[in-house]
């Protein structure tokens, strides 16, 4: 970070040197590069956000242009935190965001601590682990409803041999019990590769030299681990946390594609959920006040979290 | 100091080794399946017990590829012989190909979206990380937040207002639509990735071809540009497979001429459960994928955690 500060105080120090490219002062040199991006993201995402603010607080409806558009101050707000439609997909969503986080934590810390033994060929085997993470999440979901057929599906065929159960005897995505962790399973298979690569990059940024003098001082292995391994990786596992919490929260394309949010709206995700209400019920309003409910939910969550962070950090 | 963390004794190593190829094995599994099914005629791919060795055929590639219709058994007759191999696989079923199938277009969609929204992404991610990365601007770090702060929000939320904005300037279902809506969501990771490369760049090299005469542009794109290919390459990647495997958005915003393979691959499967043809189409649009990761692993990775860790 100092090296960040530094590069940046002495570029613009010097910046008379920049000054004269056809009498352009330097400042707005400066904005001629910035402003396409700023246009850019302006038009498509700032335009649409107060568009979707506007909207939440009317009746409009996207399939029919022609009726008369009211206002209903904040009657769609009301409405939303009232449902019990809405709770149950929030109560879907925190399951879902809990479990993947618990079993992406678990999974991906033990094996960036694997990895960070130095094993021959680990470079190798890091990146074959890391390729589902690279791919598209509805293609894959779509792909795993057939390893999810009882009986001859690959996984229940897995289970099936593992447990000695009849492979037959159970549908990961039929059944409203197991549908919950169909999709906990699938994402932590996914997006477990993410949080290793933030906790390798977390235990390699340890110096030595604290190990060594750990060892100079006679403390246990297991005092290593949780003195200094675990303090030092927490901001980096923290991080990584952050991203698949937002990540999981905007949850999409992966549950869409493997459960569709069934049986019945046992996996229906709040963005499953507002799809509906938005492009097959067509409650355009409603579902803009349900859009800016959940933005405003992200956003909180996220700020109190990295304020958490930084204290963390500064440790 | 045998025994230090910072050098693990061969029997840890073993240790460690064998339980992530372990992980690694279990984790690719799914993934091998995919492509062998594609392989498998659609009896053996539902075969029970599940079939690992199988005679490989092309069925699902054909399937995938083209459209059939059931023949009586005369209007077979009256065909004449199978001309090529793929009529005769599609003959074994009596039926006969009568014209390609979507696929080949979607994929191609997918390949011009994927690859309009990259260059135009690093493109002006490009000069904006410049600016951010070498010029006093105003209030820089609330609009590097700005920047970031646009990733927070669900792709469901913004397609709402998205939708009606296409729609009002005839942008639903177009190339061009899709490789903006892209471009604008790659644009945070792409000025955030970018900006760390090019500060890494020392300032003094454009500041002696500045003292050379070279103009502001001119040092950009003959010295900067130069020297953060590595970096602008690596960006490029990430960008390329996001919009790559994006389906959000493409499934509320497109739907014929503009629509990308990750909505169209669901509706492969169609009533008669084609999952060789399914997992041909899975295999030929995620392989390119994983070649790359595979190919260009050092940069990828260090891509993912030195953006997260940036942030």
């Amino acid at each position: 970070m100092t090296d960040e500060t530094t590069v940046r105080d002495s570029a613009t120090a010097r910046a008379p040197h920049a000054r004269g490219f056809r009498g352009l002062s330097d400042r707005m040199v400066g904005w001629t590069f910035i402003a396409p991006s700023i246009i850019l993201l302006l038009a498509i995402n700032i335009f649409p956000l107060i568009w979707t603010i506007r909207l939440s607080l009317t009746n409009y409806r996207a399939n029919r242009t022609a009726a008369e558009v009211k206002s209903v101050g904040l009657r769609n707000y009301e409405r939303i935190l009232t449902d019990p439609d809405i709770w149950n997909a929030m109560q879907a969503t925190a399951h879902f965001v809990f479990w993947t986080l618990f079993l992406q934590v678990l999974i991906g810390f033990t094996l960036a601590y694997l990895i960070n033994k130095k094993f021959r060929g680990n470079d190798l085997w890091t990146t074959i682990i890391v390729l589902p993470m690279m791919l598209s999440p509805a293609v894959v979901g779509n792909f795993w409803t057939f390893l999810y057929q009882p009986q001859i599906g690959l996984f229940n065929y897995f289970v099936g041999f593992l447990t000695g159960a009849d492979p037959s005897s159970f549908s990961m995505i039929g059944d409203t019990a197991l549908a919950p962790w169909a999709i906990v399973i699938v994402d932590t298979w996914m997006w477990t590769p993410f949080v290793m690569l933030i906790c390798l990059a977390g235990l390699r940024s340890i110096p030595e030299s604290i190990y060594e003098a750990a060892e100079c001082d006679r403390a246990s292995k297991w005092r290593q681990f949780w003195t200094i391994t675990i303090p030092m990786a927490l901001p980096f596992l923290m991080l990584a946390v952050l991203f698949r919490g937002i990540e999981n929260f905007k949850m999409f394309d992966l549950v869409v594609q493997l459960t569709g949010g069934g049986p019945g709206s046992i996996t229906e995700l709040t963005s499953i959920n507002l799809k509906r209400e938005a492009f097959e019920k067509w409650r355009t309003g409603y579902a803009s006040a349900y859009a800016v409910i959940l933005f405003v939910t992200v956003f909180g969550l996220a700020s109190i979290y990295v304020k958490a962070l930084n204290k963390v950090k500064e440790r | 100091m045998s025994f230090s963390v910072t050098h693990p004794s061969l029997r840890q190593k073993w240790i460690a080794g064998t339980l992530v190829i372990l992980y690694a094995l279990l984790t690719i599994l799914p993934l091998l399946w995919i492509i062998a099914t594609g392989f498998k005629s659609p009896s053996d791919a539902i075969a029970y017990p599940p079939k690992v060795v199988f005679d490989p055929t092309l069925e699902g590639y054909v399937n995938l590829f083209t459209t059939r219709t059931r023949m009586t058994p005369e209007a077979l007759e009256e065909a004449g012989p199978p001309q090529t191999w793929y009529d005769q696989i599609v003959r074994q079923y009596d039926m006969v190909i009568s014209g390609p199938s979507r696929y080949g277009e979607r994929f191609l969609n997918s390949v011009i979206i994927g690859f309009g929204s990259t260059f135009l992404s690093v493109f002006l991610g490009t000069l904006a990380a410049y600016g951010f990365s070498r010029f006093k601007v105003p209030l820089k770090d609330d609009l590097m937040f700005f920047i970031l702060s646009t990733r927070m929000m669900p792709p469901i939320a913004v397609a709402i207002p998205i939708f009606l904005m296409f729609r009002q300037l005839g942008l639903s279902d177009t190339h061009l639509g899709m490789i903006l809506l892209y471009t604008a969501v790659n644009l945070s990771l792409s000025v955030w990735l970018l900006k760390g490369f090019i500060d890494e760049i020392p300032v003094e090299y454009e500041e002696a071809a500045l003292i050379d005469g070279y103009t502001r542009f001119q040092a950009f794109y003959k010295v900067v540009l130069p020297q953060a290919a590595t970096g602008i390459a690596s960006t490029a990647i990430f960008c390329l497979i996001f919009s790559w495997n994006e389906y959000a958005f493409a499934v509320l915003l497109t739907s014929g001429t503009a629509q990308t393979a990750p909505p169209f691959i669901p509706t492969i499967i169609g009533v008669g459960k084609d999952w060789p043809a399914v997992a041909a189409g899975t295999t030929l649009f995620l392989v390119p994928v994983m070649v790359f990761t595979i190919l260009l692993r050092k940069h990828l990775l260090r891509g993912i955690t030195f953006g997260a860790v940036r942030k």
